[in-house]
């Protein structure tokens, strides 16, 4: 396709995320509209914003070319990446906009009564957050090298140097409306060209390339450890990620955090048909890029291949937009939750302070993305999954739901899990894709339970330390509390 | 996906971690050979550092966690065979050998919490409250004072007590008393910080309802139905402004009382005082101290519009920065003198914006005292107050 419709696409993404950070509330109000202003985001409007977050380029590139690699085993993904937000809503979402911390940190901290919980969560989130954003600059070199044929850091330069620009620079004011703008943006850049594609197809009638049923790259299907291990990672590891909890933090109590939530599992519900309609129409009509080691790719190619045309790169560059947008909104969600955590643990909680940390968040993934190269970014998304569910996800529900939580044995479990599920990853990358036995490749089947486990059996040893304010905090998290009023 | 480039990562950044580790282990090794003074030196420094670990401890008072963790500290420092601190009313923590007299400690200490002297038990005293005492054969037990009164004992327990043991006992117990009285000094002090911030409670003006009253009388025969909103709104304002419970509120609830307030405010003025906001949605939510946001946009109605000429316009904004909520608040009226203003919020004159003054005071008091109110201004520039709030704060209820 046309490099200069790339650019372009990508450089209207950038300006406009830009623009609305930093005029997003510039729209001056006189008091006559002072309701307006002053009531909270409905849920409408937060569940569009964290779908715009959480949909990484693991779910808008990845997901349909894991489909087009290994079919229905590539299904599990969207499946966990939603489901997640079910456990999510039972369990997390109205407790934790209860708590009144606003950080994982901060919540562990006022639960536990201990600093130093505090800071092992900390460092777990920072981990947390660093590994989610290599898979995003990752995407971001992808998208730029197949469509520009610029080198593969100029990718993720650019998303590097307009996160810092918006962040930094302090044009994420009110990043909802950012994140719910991407979003939208993310699901017409989808919807739109596969709509297209569609009527093409039907019109002319192209005769299918291969089967459905074959694997186009010739992988071996999955055994039921490995969906059953990768399902645990997905749905426990949707609990512990720190820019989708700050989310709910925007919703006025925990009543519309459920609601928003609800909203959330069917605005994802839909998204998903659209990368798993790409991933089809791949094996029937693109097996090549399997073949060709592309699959990521595909859903950046499939429009320019089988529309064609002027049609063709105009469809392409919204495709390219999309995926931006999906860069841009996760990496940025990522850099602000990062940078509060850092800011506020190591210093001191400044606002120059948090400059500095939001550069220091983005700066250390870029220096990671640009010595390692990309595969499989939907893989690599879902072993960032598999470490929050084995750090963060336990410390979460124990703290919520169990009185009996301590702060050596919160640490204990936190450093059980990060130690097993981060060998787990180091294991698989010395022992290579041949040489690593499954139990290995995907260790959240017992990586998670391991840190249950031990956070529940040193809990129990050390109980004289549950802390003092443990009833406080639960009556806290566990009573409705008052609405906020907004209304006249 | 063994292969994937998040392994690579995980790899290299787990190599960098190794090496932070092995440095770090290093340096402490090294440290660890450096000359440390003569055997005297170092006995002063580690009864001191005993001590002064021990007192942390004791910081918050006679209790059982406490109590605990600064005995093991002290019965290295009295180097006795056990070591136990109780409070009139049982046994807080027991560290050593020798635990099967526990149960006979208080009747044992009774003597001396009532009198308030030092006692030493041989082991006929022992035998006699706890039959199998074993090899403990001495015990010595030391009241701790607060004041005149008697809030506790040490009591150490060797093969024998020599005068050193009697000695070092009594003068372990007057150390644990002057820490209790330090921790006692801490309550009280905590007790007065909330009086303080209690008494800091905003109230509204006078002028404020003297002003109101007069512009809705002057509506009473004019436009009655507008003036009966207005006293409707009156109502609900003071109703907010004199609840009795909480002395924290949302962001949402103090921008409502702003709006009541300003709503009457422009029953007096007019089209003169124009008000514009930008509020963003994340911050809605935040706690701030009660009555902290109306004082300040009070402020800039009456020092900064009134005294102008034509219109005045204010802005009211609130961030998301971070961890913390910013809100600002702006007007383009006669502003004030800079020198004038930091002595009044010193707290060295008694100028017109005391109102300023009791708010910075409350920030101050809650979040430290990198949170009070920073204020920009000079004569005839307007005036620029910013907040800032940490979003999180588990420990007030708004």
């Amino acid at each position: 396709m046309n490099p200069a419709v790339g650019i372009a696409a990508v450089a209207a993404v950038s300006v406009a995320t830009a623009v609305i950070g930093f005029y997003g509330l510039r729209i001056s109000r006189t008091t006559g509209d002072f309701y307006v202003a002053s009531r909270t985001v409905p849920p409408w409007w937060n569940a569009s914003a964290i779908g715009g977050e959480y949909l990484s380029a693991a779910s808008f590139l990845g997901v349909a070319g894991l489909i087009l690699l290994s079919g229905t085993d590539a299904l599990w993904y969207p499946v966990g990446y939603t489901a997640g937000y079910l456990m999510l809503l039972l369990f997390v979402a109205a407790p934790l906009r209860r708590s009144g911390a606003y950080t994982i940190p901060d919540f562990t901290e006022a639960r536990l009564d201990s600093r130093a919980v505090r800071r092992v969560t900390s460092l777990a989130v920072v981990m947390v957050g660093w590994l989610y954003i290599v898979p995003q600059l990752h995407g971001a070199a992808l998208t730029i090298r197949t469509t520009t044929g610029l080198p593969s850091w100029a990718g993720s330069t650019a998303v590097v140097v307009v996160v810092c620009l918006t962040v930094v620079a302090g044009g994420m004011r009110s990043i909802t409306f950012v994140q719910a703008f991407q979003f939208w943006l993310k699901l017409t850049a989808l919807a739109v060209p596969l709509i297209f594609i569609l009527l093409v197809l039907a019109e002319d009638g192209a005769p299918a390339l291969a089967a459905v049923a074959t694997n186009p790259g010739g992988a071996a299907p999955a055994s039921p450890y490995q969906s059953i291990s990768l399902l645990v990672a997905l749905l426990f590891g949707t609990l512990g990620l720190p820019h989708v909890l700050v989310r709910f933090y925007t919703n006025p109590d925990g009543h519309s955090a459920r609601r928003t939530t609800l909203i959330v599992l069917g605005l994802l519900s839909v998204f998903y048909l659209f990368p798993t309609a790409y991933g089809l129409a791949g094996r029937l009509f693109a097996p090549d890029l399997a073949r060709a080691g592309q699959a990521d790719a595909l859903v950046l190619l499939l429009p320019g291949r089988l529309v064609g045309g002027p049609a063709g790169d105009l469809l392409s560059a919204l495709v390219v937009a999309g995926a931006f947008a999906a860069f841009l909104s996760t990496t940025s969600g990522l850099v602000v939750s990062l940078a509060g955590v850092i800011s506020q643990d190591v210093l001191g909680g400044s606002v120059r302070g948090f400059r500095v940390a939001a550069l220091v968040s983005i700066i250390v993934p870029l220096g990671l993305a640009l010595m390692t190269d990309s595969l499989a970014l939907a893989g690599s998304v879902g072993l960032v999954f598999a470490f929050t569910a084995s750090t963060i996800c336990p410390v979460l529900l124990l703290g919520i739901w169990w009185r009996g939580l301590t702060d050596v044995g919160a640490i204990a479990g936190m450093v059980t899990g990060g130690l097993l599920c981060g060998g787990a990853m180091v294991a698989g990358t010395v022992l290579g894709m041949a040489g690593t036995p499954p139990w290995l490749a995907q260790p959240a089947a017992w990586s998670v339970p391991a840190a249950f486990t031990v956070m529940v059996l040193t809990s129990r040893a050390t109980s004289s330390r549950v802390p003092r304010t443990i009833t406080r905090v639960m009556t806290r998290l566990h009573t409705p509390e008052r609405p906020l009023v907004t209304e006249r | 996906m063994p292969d994937s480039p998040l392994c690579s990562a995980a790899a290299v950044a787990l190599i960098a971690l190794a090496v932070a580790v092995v440095v770090a282990v290093g340096l402490k090794v090294l440290r660890s050979f450096r000359e440390l003074g003569t055997d005297a030196e170092r006995a002063t420094y580690n009864t001191l550092h005993a001590a002064s670990k021990a007192g942390r401890h004791l910081r918050t008072g006679l209790n059982p966690a406490g109590a605990a963790k600064a005995s093991r500290q002290l019965r290295a420092l009295l180097g006795c065979d056990a070591l136990a601190i109780l409070d009139v009313s049982g046994v807080l923590a027991w560290d050593g050998t020798a635990e099967e007299l526990r149960p006979g400690l208080m009747a044992l200490a009774a003597d001396v919490l009532s009198s308030g002297r030092t006692q030493v038990f041989n082991a006929a005293d022992l035998q006699l409250h706890s039959p199998k005492s074993g090899s403990v054969a001495a015990a010595v037990v030391a009241p701790v004072r607060s004041g005149a009164r008697v809030v506790g004992a040490v009591a150490a327990f060797a093969p024998q007590a020599g005068a050193g043991l009697v000695r070092a006992t009594t003068e372990v117990a007057d150390w644990v008393a002057a820490q209790v009285e330090l921790a006692e000094l801490d309550a009280s002090r905590t007790l007065l910080m909330e009086a303080e911030v209690r008494a800091l409670r905003a109230q509204i003006s006078p002028h404020f309802i003297y002003n109101s009253l007069n512009a809705i009388a002057s509506f009473i025969n004019t436009d009655p139905a507008r003036a009966r909103e207005l006293v409707v709104e009156f109502a609900d304002f003071t109703r907010y402004s004199f609840r009795r419970h909480g002395d924290f509120t949302t962001l949402a609830e103090e921008l409502r009382c702003i709006d009541r307030y300003l709503l009457l405010e422009r029953a007096r003025f007019g089209e003169r005082v124009q008000v514009s906001l930008r509020i963003a949605p994340e911050v809605l939510s935040t706690v701030i101290p009660f009555l902290s946001l109306q004082p300040l946009v009070e402020n800039a109605v009456r020092h900064g519009l009134e005294a102008k000429e034509g219109p005045g316009h204010i802005t009211i904004s609130a961030n998301d920065s971070g961890a913390f909520a910013e809100v600002t608040i702006e007007d383009d009226g006669v502003g004030m003198d800079p020198v004038q203003l930091q002595s009044m919020l010193a707290g060295h004159v008694d100028g017109e914006h005391v109102g300023l003054r009791n708010v910075d005071a409350r920030l101050r008091q809650v979040y430290g005292d990198d949170h009070g109110l920073v204020i920009e201004t000079a004569p005839g520039e307007g005036t620029l107050i910013t907040m800032r709030v940490p979003k999180s704060q588990p420990d007030h209820d708004a």
